[in-house]
């Protein structure tokens, strides 16, 4: 996995809220059977009219945005289904972080497995970044620090410590967890004995 | 001190605890697709890594697969590719599958219980969001990326922070005519999508103990619709009777070592929980959604909302956008919504006793002339049953289309979707924009519901063709 230490971007602003996942990646391109190719097709239905013409009015479709790596949006971002394919689609589009209210927990998590930094920060934090945005002004993310820098100010964020490190790292948590194996086998011996059925022995 | 349910479980399956408080979990079944998992097992080969544990995870292909005639394959081609992919991947890595042609096909939810793979104080996992249906067996199941299907593949274990305990008690009895899909749909607009992010989930009451284990699995199905990736149901007799002679369910003696730990799976009396709230059943009515998330619901009798009685302005904005999506004026009756297509089917709803509950309003009883509709049985064996039963018959004879089982319509992958405009009672769990095909404005209803409105030609109330 790709490190993410810090990014410096105009970020996109895309003030809906409870931008589903199918929004972020409608079905159609989940036949793929590879990780990479999806940022064409990132926000299809708003991206695109139904001839396949761009939507000029479209934030992503418009310079400099069309560059951000930064993506600020509403609350409760990635809701609906698992489809890792939508952080694919950031990522392939080049956004690798996110900033909202509020996250679905499945998109959250799958955003860790793929280098993206999902930022979680108040609404009026938002707004004044979102400033930002309207401008077309950098703003600097620092994830060691835990700190996003817009202007003079600075906007300090929460982050689990193992997932920023694994981040940081670009550490890959298979093999992380394949240190425990050892651990694993003894708890698999246990559950063969307390939990016959569990292996239909 | 006292536990909950999911403490319990949860508990009893902690291979290791770190320090920063992440753990890692053993996962003892898991069950995969065509479209979440190739990217997993071509990470597998890229790094040279083996399944750990091929006998704990099954194979269906439900997603991609046509709900026509199937003789001839599938006639898209990244859909076959997909599915052909899946069963090189299970015979390289030795994981039981149910291909397209095998009587056992069907959604991943419902094969997962009618084999007896799902079972009571597990932990079931799987690339798919509607895996908290199997909470209904009073199991901690829920939805993962294609990462951690990798990781579950790799290590038969996933890394999680324990989530918050949240209790919804629903007490009472159900009126006529209103299922534990209303149930659900009142919960989620009561708690909004994001009401139960970060927790799972307990369903309790004397409602819910008095559902069947079907009708349970309904409403353990739509918790991820409330924003919480689990949500569970304490195991009782009516689960162990269904559970007894399944083909993977335990046999002989493991049986009864198995149902001797079943009996335990409960909450402390007095165990804690971080958020509690209740419901009457007296109170819930037969719902319906109106707009662009599963929070948008009003009942049979109310109306659609009016954004100018919002004050909130996230609120009042979000409205707008779903009105405008979905073709309706503010306070338009949920009666007056004509719609031209009927969806029965889905991970939700597609079990035979929602085809039976949809059948019971369509006996002698013919669908409006300008609606289309079709039934997509959940799996092979609900299709054989409800022809067992005649209910094919039923629904043919009413004027709808009897389709080969798989997801289908719920998210339109395949050939099954919505045209632009189009409007759907659809008794699926998403009525996002696009969802069944762009620009298709859905619904979400119980079977009785879709029914119903696939006779009046508009959303109605099931009340009045009950008999």
């Amino acid at each position: 996995m790709k490190k993410f230490i810090s990014i410096k971007s105009i970020p996109a602003y895309l003030p809906i809220v409870n931008i589903d996942t199918d929004m972020i990646i409608p079905k159609q391109f989940l036949k793929t059977i590879k990780r990479t190719g999806l940022g064409k097709n990132l926000f299809f239905e708003l991206r695109y009219d139904d001839k396949g013409n761009k939507i000029e009015d479209f934030i992503l479709n418009q310079k400099p945005y069309d560059n951000s790596k930064i993506l600020i949006t509403g609350k409760n971002f990635g809701c609906g289904s698992s489809r890792e394919h939508a952080p694919w689609a950031l990522l392939d589009f080049g956004i690798t972080c996110v900033i909202s209210s509020s996250y679905a927990d499945i998109f959250y998590n799958n955003c860790f497995k793929n280098g993206i930094l999902p930022i979680i920060l108040e609404e009026e934090k938002i707004k004044e970044l979102s400033e930002y945005s309207h401008r077309k002004e950098e703003i600097s993310v620092d994830l060691n620090e835990q700190k996003i820098v817009y202007g003079n100010n600075e906007a300090k964020f929460d982050i689990d410590p193992f997932k920023k490190k694994c981040l940081l790292e670009g550490l890959d948590d298979i093999a992380l967890s394949l240190e425990k194996s050892d651990k694993i086998t003894s708890f698999e011996k246990n559950l063969k004995n307390n939990k016959p059925w569990i292996f239909n022995d | 001190m006292p536990y909950t349910l999911y403490d319990k479980i949860w508990n009893e399956h902690l291979v290791y605890q770190q320090e920063d408080g992440t753990s890692l979990l053993f996962v003892d079944r898991h069950l995969i697709h065509e479209v979440t998992s190739p990217q997993a097992f071509e990470g597998l080969r890229n790094s040279n890594r083996n399944v750990r544990q091929p006998s704990l995870t099954l194979a269906v292909a439900d997603h991609n697969v046509p709900t026509t005639d199937r003789s001839k394959g599938i006639d898209d081609k990244e859909s076959k590719i997909q599915v052909d992919t899946l069963e090189a991947n299970c015979k390289q890595f030795g994981i039981k599958l149910f291909g397209m042609n095998d009587k056992r096909q069907g959604i991943v939810h419902i094969i997962g219980p009618e084999q007896g793979f799902t079972q009571p104080g597990t932990v079931i996992v799987c690339g798919d969001s509607h895996t908290a249906t199997h909470g209904a067996f009073g199991s901690l199941a829920f939805g993962i990326g294609t990462s951690e299907v990798e990781h579950v593949l790799a290590t038969q274990t996933l890394v999680q922070k324990k989530a918050k305990n949240f209790r919804i008690n629903v007490n009472g009895k159900l009126p006529l005519g209103v299922t534990s899909k209303d149930v659900i749909l009142q919960i989620i607009g009561k708690i909004g999508t994001a009401g139960g992010t970060g927790c799972v989930i307990e369903y309790s009451g004397s409602l819910i103990s008095s559902l069947s284990v079907e009708q349970r699995m309904t409403i353990c199905n739509m918790t991820i619709e409330g924003g919480a990736r689990a949500g569970l149901i304490e195991p009782d007799k009516k689960i162990f009777d269904y559970l007894k002679d399944k083909p993977m369910s335990p046999k002989k003696e493991n049986w009864e070592k198995a149902l001797n730990n079943w009996k335990n799976l409960k909450s402390d009396r007095d165990a804690k929980f971080d958020k509690e709230i209740s419901l009457e059943g007296k109170e819930i009515l037969p719902m319906v959604t109106w707009g662009t998330s599963p929070q948008d619901v009003i009942t049979i009798e109310g109306k659609v909302p009016n954004p100018n009685n919002e004050k909130d302005t996230d609120r009042k904005n979000s409205i707008e956008r779903s009105l405008k999506y979905m073709g309706l004026k503010p306070d338009t009756a949920a009666k007056d919504i004509k719609i031209d297509k009927v969806f029965i089917g889905s991970c939700t709803n597609g079990r035979i006793e929602d085809l039976r509950e949809a059948a019971k309003i369509l006996k002698n009883k013919t669908k409006a002339s300008h609606v289309e509709a079709m039934v997509v049985p959940g799996s092979g064996l609900v299709k054989q049953q409800a022809e067992q039963e005649g209910l094919d018959k039923i629904f043919i004879s009413s004027g709808f289309e009897w389709r080969e089982p798989g997801c289908s319509m719920c998210l339109a992958m395949n050939a099954d979707k919505l045209k632009p405009e189009e409007r759907c009672a659809s008794t699926s769990n998403r009525n996002f924009e696009g969802r069944q095909g762009r620009g298709g404005r859905t619904h979400l209803v119980s079977p009785g519901m879709a029914a119903a409105a696939a006779i009046s030609g508009n959303l109605d109330d099931v009340r009045k063709y009950q008999n």
